[in-house]
């Protein structure tokens, strides 16, 4: 058999790091994998679609670790900061986030990352920032070359643990203090709160990556493993692999760095000009400005898109976008189970003019063609939580 | 009724002049929830270590090789609708088809149960 992917066994693969839950992941019967530099659970005995779909039901606990953590300070770290991505970060009040992009000067994406404004201290602005781990290096250099009158601290020394599902918000508060309970239960989605917790200060924000209410937690490495055990504890808690949380990103209709955009792509082309805000547009002030203000005007050539494919084989990475004429349209960037649908999903990109949901398509790989039609994402809609008003 | 295995994590289970393939426990557990198999066409003639059939799981695809040679003469139609019995039992629910074994003698280039197991045992 082709293709069976290599267990991530740390004897056969010295260079892989690990997480502060490394040994938590084997005692938990994990399997695991190489990504991104390091050994982490792809699934755990239940499966990819038993995680997936208890998430989706309760909660799944996912360890991110391997996401890249740092402080950004200065001055005016918000403003400064708003030179090297498209997103207006200088509106962001203490506790606010936002998703936004890293451009390189010809409006390419070199990552995706999540920006949060913390209050400020000392007089200075602080950023926090969390970005993909097989980027983080090359993100952190060129920040720090780019904005030397801020100082970039790497949170080396903090886990990150993700709890994501419609029973996370109980399961979660039922470990903190009632007055933490509080914060936390009532936190708006894409904010975030430090809260004191028996010694150590767990950054919470309620935001995450499967369409799903939930939250991230940064804390230091030495207590995340007792943390997740005792969110573990938890008979609505259960653990999730790397397998689970890309299957629910992508019917969530989320892009995966390095697979759907890419230092190739543009966030026009992308779908993600939603994150370039309307001041940003006009203003400009950041890399890749021009070249993106032109594609505004003229319109992609290509875009994003989500398919949805008859029949039961998946079409995955790679696979081409045909029209039904037979002509190459596009290609394929994700694709797999959606273990909520029951059926294959896919996102790619394709000719912008057939980019409309309901074009009839045909997705070519190893020699067929999967008949398939362009579907509005996400795939499953998103169940953020929204504070009763 | 002797099992026999490819280094390519396949079985062939010899009952007389019939083979019942599928693929091991092993393979099964690397490649996750299978979600799809595709298998041969009743009739159709394999060559040994020939791409036969092609499993589907939620996170990749992968190619099931013909352990030995011979013509399709049944295939389990209950994976259609059941895929996920190649998890469940592998090696027997799960099956993916049955050859006419045309080249019997294939078999002994293959290993046996404890020559697979310490194969496998090697691998992680």
């Amino acid at each position: 058999m082709s293709a069976l992917q290599k267990a991530a066994d740390p004897a056969a693969s010295p260079g892989l790091a690990r997480t502060s839950l490394y040994d938590l992941h084997i005692s938990l019967g994990a399997r695991m994998v190489g990504f991104a530099g390091y050994a982490l659970p792809v699934q755990y005995s239940p499966g990819i679609i038993q995680e997936h779909l208890f998430t989706r039901a309760s909660a799944g606990l996912f360890d991110v670790s391997h996401m890249g953590q740092a402080l950004l300070e200065g001055a005016d770290a918000a403003c400064a900061f708003e030179a090297l991505v498209p997103g207006d970060i200088a509106a962001l009040v203490p506790g606010e986030m936002r998703y936004t992009l890293l451009l390189n000067k010809d409006g390419r994406i070199l990552d995706d990352l999540i920006v949060t404004r913390l209050s400020d201290a000392n007089g200075r602005g602080r950023l926090r920032l969390v970005v993909n781990a097989a980027t983080k290096q090359a993100d952190f250099a060129h920040i720090a070359e780019l904005l030397p009158g801020c100082a970039l601290t790497v949170l080396v020394d903090r886990a990150l643990l993700a709890l994501q599902g419609p029973k996370a918000a109980a399961a979660l508060c039922r470990h903190l203090s009632p007055e933490a309970a509080r914060r936390i239960a009532s936190l708006p989605f894409m904010s975030a709160q430090a809260i004191e917790h028996e010694g150590i200060t767990l950054d919470i924000s309620r935001s995450g990556y499967t369409g799903e209410d939930g939250f991230e937690i940064s804390l230091p490495a030495q207590a995340a493993r007792e943390f997740a055990e005792r969110l573990l504890a938890d008979e609505e808690v259960r653990p999730a692999g790397l397998g689970a949380r890309d299957s629910l990103r992508l019917e969530a209709g989320f892009c995966l760095y390095g697979h759907d955009i890419d230092e190739t792509t543009s966030p026009v082309e992308a779908g993600l000009s939603w994150t370039i805000s309307k001041r940003r547009r006009k203003e400009g002030g950041f890399l890749g400005f021009e070249a993106i203000k032109r594609e505004i005007e003229t319109g992609p050539r290509r875009l994003r898109a989500g398919f949805l494919i008859e029949g039961k084989i998946p079409a995955r990475e790679g696979a081409m976008v045909l029209d039904t004429a037979g002509q190459m349209i596009g290609r394929i960037t994700s694709g797999g189970f959606a273990p909520s649908l029951g059926k294959p999903i896919a996102m790619g990109y394709t000719d912008a003019a057939c980019a409309a949901p309901g074009t009839r398509v045909l997705l070519a790989q190893r020699g067929k063609e999967l008949a398939s039609t362009v579907a509005a994402m996400p795939f499953v809609p998103h169940r953020y939580f929204r504070k009763a008003r | 009724m002797t099992t026999h295995y490819t280094k390519t994590h396949e079985y062939v289970r010899a009952e007389g002049n019939t083979g019942v393939v599928g693929i091991t426990d092993y393979a099964q557990s690397q490649l996750g929830d299978v979600v799809f198999v595709e298998l041969p066409p009743a009739g159709k003639t394999l060559k040994k270590g020939e791409e036969a059939a092609t499993v589907e799981s939620v996170k990749a695809a992968a190619e099931v090789n013909a352990p030995a040679s011979g013509e399709v003469i049944e295939i389990n139609n209950v994976l259609s609708e059941s895929p996920a019995l190649v998890n469940e039992d592998p090696t027997g629910e799960g099956w993916f088809f049955k050859i006419k074994l045309t080249e019997p003698a294939e078999l002994n280039g293959l290993m046996d149960e404890d020559a697979y197991r310490e194969f496998v045992k090697t691998l992680s």
